[in-house]
């Protein structure tokens, strides 16, 4: 199954769309009419054919421009990608988990030979082909887990265990929803979720926690998580906020269909073989609600969902200057009947 | 004593002398130096291996340095400014050896940039014994071009860098001692509220 890469843009003239495919495939994460905060993490097992979760790591027909986008942002800020020294095992680590993932399960685009520690890997798409040896940074052009990253879809997190706590020690973040790596590096898990609300106080985190430091090598978990950005803009860093945050307020009920987007994360962790660190992979999808509607059931539910979300949430989100925008347009998609349990379209 | 609900934000415990240590290394500066006064005048039998840094800062008339030099400390470096102490702070833990404790007191940027020498000399955070006095000024990173704008007492506040108008955030980021600043008027250009003193 050959995935046809699209030539498109996250930025300027935002060229970005879903073909009608990508809709049907989009992780939409409500299953039900209402949202709140929950530890909705689930086994990290393969989901229906052609689905995000069909394969561990999902390439889509995004890849190619996604990994054009990266390479923008690193190269205006080389701070979205860090790692603290003792995270090299860990990288080593994540280069072996995304080069065995992708070229096991797209092996059309993806090839890796191993001799040994001698290896070879093959990226068509994006016109790679490097021999390098395992464990040997001198041999890569960039370190381990920029090298991996930059050519794989989904931002990385790299997260150290010790003394009971997890730690954010690396990362490669260039598409992410309004936090700074930069900023949160070296924190611990309480210190890095400070700025989230109502989660602690309901015990969200401390049960997160727990399920998290003991995650076993082998099974990977996932969850989804969600906010909504304005035209389909993967850089949503902070370091940014002072160029795209105009963005929010150009808004309008002609425009809200083609500006306003779903932004999707799944989320997924795994434990590292030899490094004992996790790795956090939060992998972005987006969807603008022109798109979205065209599935009868997702519109009718967000329309429920962001109708009825919390204050302190919408706010939390980013969502305050065009919810109302956002609720009466998608509500003319709401007819009122009930929606079907489930993420599914019906 | 800063009592706060910001997740990120470290709890300083004190500064209590580790009986067992076989060197004290201390850095101090402004009032931080009273609470040296505190813990190691219950303690004079450990002055002898203590190596005491200490910036006056805005603390110079209060002559607490000489009040440091009274307790004749085996090693007592009085520092002009925070940055130098730091510097002459990571030459010493360059060689220092097992059995160092490492203590700080003071504003909390200079303790955060005590704790983030010792973490980048492989000490251990949680070992460090601290202790906050003085101003609640903050330091602030702008998370925009990356400067540090020291004694922060309003919100917002101009970046001393770039010149963005920043929002001070209740995150503490231990490594960089700082707290965040964010563009406030990036949604409203120019439509900039009215500093508030938060942090006297």
């Amino acid at each position: 199954m050959t995935i046809q890469f699209k030539n498109e843009t996250f930025r300027d003239d935002f060229t970005f769309s879903n073909s009608p495919e990508a809709i049907q495939r989009f992780p939409f994460p409500f299953d039900k009419d209402e949202y709140m905060y929950a530890v909705n993490i689930e086994q990290h097992m393969p989901g229906p054919a052609k689905s995000t979760t069909e394969f561990p790591i999902d390439i889509d027909e995004h890849y190619v421009s996604e990994m054009r986008d990266r390479a923008l942002v690193l190269k205006e800020d080389p701070l979205r990608c860090q790692a603290l020294p003792h995270m090299l095992t860990a990288e080593w680590d994540l280069v072996e988990l995304l080069m065995e993932q992708m070229s096991k399960h797209y092996p059309e685009h993806f090839s890796l030979t191993r001799d040994g520690d001698k290896w070879r890997w093959v990226n068509r798409p994006l016109g790679i082909d490097q021999h390098f040896t395992f464990g040997d940074t001198a041999t890569l052009p960039y370190p381990p887990m920029e090298y991996v990253t930059r050519q794989c879809q989904g931002d990385f997190a790299l997260i150290d265990q010790r003394n009971d706590m997890l730690w954010m020690d690396a990362g490669m973040i260039t598409t992410q929803a309004d936090w700074s790596l930069d900023f949160d590096i070296g924190m611990s898990w309480t210190e890095w979720h400070g700025p989230v609300p109502l989660a602690h106080e309901m015990g969200v985190m401390d049960r997160a926690l727990k399920f998290m430091l003991n995650l076993q090598q082998g099974r990977p978990v996932r969850r989804l998580n969600w906010t909504m950005t304005i035209n389909p803009r993967l850089d949503t860093s902070p370091e940014n906020y002072h160029k795209w945050g105009i963005d929010r307020t150009t808004v309008t009920p002609e425009n809200v269909g083609d500006k306003v987007h779903l932004r999707v994360e799944l989320q997924a962790l795994w434990r590292l073989p030899r490094s004992n660190a996790i790795v956090f992979s939060i992998r972005a999808y987006m969807i603008k609600m022109e798109e979205l509607v065209t599935v009868p059931k997702w519109g009718r539910r967000l329309h429920r969902v962001l109708r009825d979300l919390r204050p302190e949430l919408a706010d939390y989100k980013g969502l305050t200057r065009f919810r109302d925008m956002t609720v009466d347009y998608l509500a003319r998609h709401d007819d009122g009947a009930p929606t079907s349990p489930g993420f599914f379209p019906d | 004593m800063l009592v706060s609900n910001i997740k990120s934000r470290p709890v300083y415990g004190g500064l209590k002398v580790d009986v067992a240590a076989r060197r004290h290394l201390v850095a101090a500066e402004g009032e931080g130096a009273l609470a040296v006064i505190d813990a190691f005048g219950a303690h004079p039998e450990a002055l002898a291996r203590t190596t005491l840094l200490y910036a006056a800062g805005g603390s110079a008339g209060e002559d607490h340095a000489a009040r440091l030099a009274a307790f004749r400390p085996d090693d007592l470096f009085v520092m002009p400014s925070q940055p130098t102490l730091i510097t002459r702070l990571n030459v010493i833990l360059n060689t220092a050896t097992m059995g160092t404790r490492l203590y700080a007191a003071g504003v909390e940027g200079f303790i955060g940039s005590v704790v983030a020498a010792g973490m980048a000399h492989g000490v251990d955070q949680a070992s460090i014994r601290t202790e906050h006095r003085g101003s609640l000024a903050r330091r602030v990173q702008c998370v925009h071009c990356k400067g540090m704008t020291e004694n922060v007492t309003v919100s917002p506040v101009t970046c001393s860098h770039c010149g963005i108008p920043l929002l001070v955030r209740d995150h503490y980021s231990r490594r960089l001692g700082a707290f965040q600043g964010v563009s406030i008027d990036a949604e409203t250009p120019g439509d900039v509220p009215p500093a508030e003193e938060l942090y006297a």
